[in-house]
């Protein structure tokens, strides 16, 4: 049996597995802690906070605290709760994916399959647009907006995140283009189909899953996004990451941590909830936006 | 060129205007995305480095001055309280996603029962938005009501954990909080690394006798060459544009003692009106991420080519 | 006037050339196959052709017109490519009428040409699936459906067997045989299968490095190929090519090939095909002999008129059951022949060859060009 030599004894096989796994779960409940700390904080009344362990599971659970976040705790001077800055970011995140996808889509297809002299550098310019730190564009974004009028607005957040996702957007579409193949376009036009009907015929038809990854990425992006809200939106516009911010850090009054960590929970629970449902495309746009595609 | 009219001599088709229009439409196509980055990104660009030549405060001024911004940022003990933080800030944190990321995406290569269930654990925080790891963390880590007490009420009386509260230790609770969101992706890229190995070179490197420990230290971990460049950078990045962080778990304090570059920036030009100074340091902030981002690019795009 | 013209066409590609003055022409009803290496502009060829790739200088004529500048969708031609090319996203019926649907063409008057397309190429059973639940084979028919729906006044094809193993690959091999003696179509065809090209072809264009090296009849272009490089490159064995020194035999002229080891220069006679041409003694020539002409004694063509036996060692022996190919060294090349397959020849053994040289030619090694 010359196979026995290189294996190792059962015994200490064993004891590796558990060793594996014990350290898998270990780090597994490090992972979730803060999120079980955040859900059961919120669900807890002050007092028990005040008085009570941390971890200690909620003696009465109750979603008082996430009424009142919604509802009626004050944001800034403003105590109407945080449901506006929660419709602000919907507003803001859905016709900004929408269009941000679809350039990408446009971008990604001529970049791949109608190249023109100087489209790498095209490519690379926008590329490299996904990757400034957006402190060298804030002070001149903060002039544009406020010129054509869309400071503290919606629309001017969505023109940012369009313009600043764009590159993302066209990396996307672009590397899964490049795999598509060339022929198909050739046929394609010797049928006579042109360049529009070509996209919507045959190239947006097989783009399912690039879609949803896309989507999902901007989704979260744009969703999560805190400099631009609070550079360009911090007043009655503001998303909801700069509306939990406010309400966290507001120095007046006594401390609500349950009204605070349900608040966070409505800021995660968008992208959680795709996380949960999508996960797989969520993974792969981390990945692709890690440009290795 | 005249066409000859002789029964031998073919006839000649001419593109038509439609055809023309054809070969121009992609370019049309991608003109307008293409103008709003040349316009929001490097026309804005342009515009901040000229700010920086010139003596702007709360509102931008157009007359150059020279370099006095960029003497007045080096001048700033702020500045390198800011510089000093972000390199503790970005060793640390990319040191311990990379070290926890490429532990975690080993163990669960060993064909773990509940991959599926573990995995998008390691990985959920990714998905949160900063401002919310920053306020879990913020109360996880409150010494009055967090961990500290928590751990105390146990019966561990000398427990102390006031990194949050302490001039010193802040900037590492900063760490904690980042490689808490960040390790589960980076070990997503090593996974996916791990997975694209040939599985005959392990099956070669087993027959040639190699122990499960020298198959991982000499083959594998080299052939994660690309997956290391690759987390090095996207944490480089994340390091430097890190911001939201910062602001929610810490607010840049205690005092300054979680001055970023990117918190520097922002305080310093819209609510200390030294508008010209915090375009200089966001030059700087933009050479220092353009130092890591154009040559890896650069060799991603002539790969590609390949 | 040919029906398809290719009239001193240049291609130049990022500052190479691709394609250096090609001219060819094909008659209505033609087969054309353009073979050669990878590398060669054989698909360059095909593209400016179709259409996919415009021409450096040159005309393409089609039936009296010059297509140069046409779109490809509007040149009349449909082409079968590589990888099939079908649209994933459609079905089998979707991807055979889109053309059709592309010019407009009613519905009734489409699903009317998609089925007699289908039924030609015995696919009306898949009309309805989508191309990724179809065999190699069936996506092969899909296409060539595709294309010929449209009844074009040409049809392209690009190497599209290249991706079939090798049995399906010589039944769709008669399969498009059949399908251009039916329809009477022209066809121009891209290859590197030289085997392909033999069987298929009425007309061979072998093109090296962007330059056509010999157009002809398949026959023409086994039996007498105009250079080294297109003997070399048809026929499978190659060609054996030995380099020899022309002298004087008695009142013949013959071929001196330096022995290999101890034995002493072998002699073989001067082909027939170069009968006429002149030599001086001491002459450079390379002969070039297939190895279906070169055989045991018993299998010497009765009718051959001029045969030379050649003792020589045995280095190989390779039946492939219908023949068996014996390799030896003459000049220090290897050389192959082509014998039957009871004949008891052993390695290390002397064999005895008859080389019929009614079957072989002569090339200049200068030139590299067949001589007469």
């Amino acid at each position: 049996m010359s196979a026995a030599a290189t294996s190792v004894s059962p015994g200490s096989a064993r004891f590796a597995r558990y060793f594996i796994y014990a350290t898998l779960v270990i780090f597994a409940l490090i992972y979730l802690l803060p999120l079980f700390v955040m859900i059961i904080t919120s669900l807890k009344p002050l007092d028990e906070i005040r008085s009570g362990n941390m971890l200690a599971l909620p003696q009465a659970p109750s979603l008082d605290a996430w009424f009142k976040a919604w509802g009626t705790a004050c944001v800034g001077v403003n105590c109407t709760g945080i449901s506006g800055y929660f419709w602000n970011s919907i507003k803001m995140v859905i016709p900004a994916v929408a269009i941000s996808t679809i350039l990408g889509a446009l971008n990604g297809y001529v970049l791949t399959k109608w190249r023109f002299p100087g489209h790498k550098l095209v490519f690379g310019m926008m590329l490299f647009a996904c990757f400034i730190p957006f402190q060298a564009v804030l002070i001149p974004m903060a002039r544009v907006l406020g010129e054509i009028g869309l400071s503290n607005t919606t629309a001017g957040l969505v023109l940012v995140h369009v313009v600043y996702g764009l590159g993302f957007t066209t990396l996307f579409f672009r590397n899964y283009y490049e795999a598509f193949p060339d022929e198909l376009i050739k046929a394609a036009q010797m049928d006579g189909a042109g360049f529009f009907k070509i996209f919507w015929r045959i190239l947006l038809p097989s783009s399912g899953p690039i879609i949803v990854v896309t989507v999902i990425y901007q989704f979260t992006n744009i969703w999560n996004d805190f400099l631009f809200g609070v550079s360009f939106a911090s007043g009655g516009g503001a998303p909801m990451t700069v509306a939990l911010n406010n309400l966290v850090s507001s120095s007046t009054g006594v401390k609500e941590y349950n009204v605070d960590m349900a608040a966070a929970m409505f800021a995660a629970l968008p992208t959680l909830i795709v996380y949960v449902v999508a996960g797989r495309y969520f993974v792969r746009g981390l990945m692709a936006g890690a440009v290795k595609g | 060129m005249t066409v000859t009219v002789d029964a031998v001599e073919p006839v000649r088709h001419r593109a038509g205007v439609l055809d023309k229009a054809r070969d121009i439409l992609p370019k049309v196509v991608l003109a307008p995305s293409f103008a709003l980055i040349l316009f929001f990104v490097y026309g804005f660009i342009l515009w901040t480095l000229y700010l920086s030549f010139t003596n702007s405060r709360i509102l931008p001024v157009y007359e150059l001055v020279g370099f006095g911004a960029y003497v007045n940022l080096w001048s700033q003990p702020n500045w390198y309280v800011a510089l000093q933080n972000l390199a503790i800030f970005g060793s640390l944190y990319i040191f311990f996603c990379i070290a926890i990321g490429l532990t975690l995406a080993i163990l669960l290569d060993q064909r773990i029962r509940g991959e599926g269930v573990l995995r998008p654990i390691f990985l959920y925080p990714m998905a949160l938005s900063f401002v919310v790891t920053g306020t879990a963390w913020k109360w996880f880590l409150n010494p009055g009501l967090g961990l500290q007490r928590t751990m105390q009420q146990w019966g561990w009386e000398s427990f102390r954990f006031d990194w949050l509260t302490s001039t010193d230790m802040a900037i590492y609770t900063v760490v904690i909080a980042g490689v808490w969101q960040a390790s589960g992706f980076v070990m997503a890229m090593f996974l996916a690394g791990l997975r694209g190995i040939d599985s005959e070179i392990i099956k070669a490197a087993e027959i040639d006798g190699a122990s499960t420990f020298s198959i991982y230290r000499r083959i594998i971990i080299p052939l994660l060459r690309p997956a290391f460049l690759s987390a090095v950078i996207v944490l480089a990045h994340m390091a430097i544009k890190s911001y939201d962080l910062v602001i929610a778990l810490t607010g840049g304090g205690p005092g300054n003692a979680t001055e970023l570059p990117s918190t520097f920036m922002y305080s310093y030009t819209f609510t200390r009106s030294q508008m010209a100074v915090g375009s200089a340091s966001a030059v700087m902030m933009l050479m220092g991420i353009s130092a890591i981002i154009i040559p890896y690019l650069y060799s991603e795009l002539r790969e590609r080519e390949r | 006037m040919a029906f398809l013209e290719i009239r001193d066409l240049y291609k130049t590609i990022a500052g190479a050339d691709i394609l250096k003055g090609i001219d060819i022409t094909l008659d209505k009803g033609g087969f054309l196959v353009l073979v050669g290496p990878s590398g060669c502009g054989k698909s360059t060829l095909l593209n400016t052709v179709a259409g996919l790739t415009d021409v450096t200088k040159g005309d393409i004529v089609i039936d009296g017109e010059i297509v140069n500048d046409l779109h490809p969708s509007k040149r009349d031609i449909a082409m079968v490519f590589q990888s099939y090319a079908l649209y994933p996203n459609m079905t089998v019926e979707g991807n055979i009428a889109f053309a059709l649907e592309m010019r407009g063409v009613p519905k009734s008057e489409r699903d009317e040409a998609v089925r007699a397309a289908a039924k030609t190429l015995q696919i009306e059973h898949l009309l309805k699936r989508r191309p990724s639940q179809l065999s190699g084979g069936q996506r092969q028919r899909v296409a060539m459906g595709r294309a010929l729906v449209r009844k074009p006044r040409v049809f392209l094809f690009d190497e599209p067997l290249s991706n079939l193993d090798a049995k399906l690959r010589v039944e769709m091999r008669a399969e498009i045989k059949r399908l251009h003696r039916d329809t009477g179509a022209t066809i121009v065809y891209v290859t590197h299968d030289q085997i392909e090209a033999m069987t298929m072809a009425t007309k061979i264009a072998v093109l090296k490095e962007g330059i056509v090296q010999q157009v002809g009849s398949p026959e023409e272009i086994y039996r007498r190929p105009a250079n080294l490089f297109v003997a070399d490159f048809m026929g499978s064995p190659a060609m054996n090519l030995l380099e020899g020194k022309v002298v004087t035999n008695g009142a013949e002229r013959a071929i001196e090939f330096a022995g290999s080891g101890s034995d002493g220069p072998i002699r073989l006679a001067m082909p027939s095909s170069v009968r006429e041409t002149t030599f001086v003694d001491g002459q450079s020539v390379i002969l070039g002999i297939r190895p279906e002409a070169i055989t045991d004694r018993g299998l010497t063509d009765p009718e051959a008129t001029t045969v030379s036996i050649v003792d020589a060692l045995v280095d190989l022996v390779e039946p492939t059951g219908s023949d068996t190919f014996v390799v030896t060294k003459i000049a220090g090349k290897e050389i192959t022949a082509r014998v039957r397959s009871d004949v008891d020849a052993r390695a290390g053994e002397t064999f005895q060859f008859a080389f019929n040289l009614d079957k072989a030619v002569v090339f200049d090694p200068k030139t590299t060009k067949r001589l007469a």
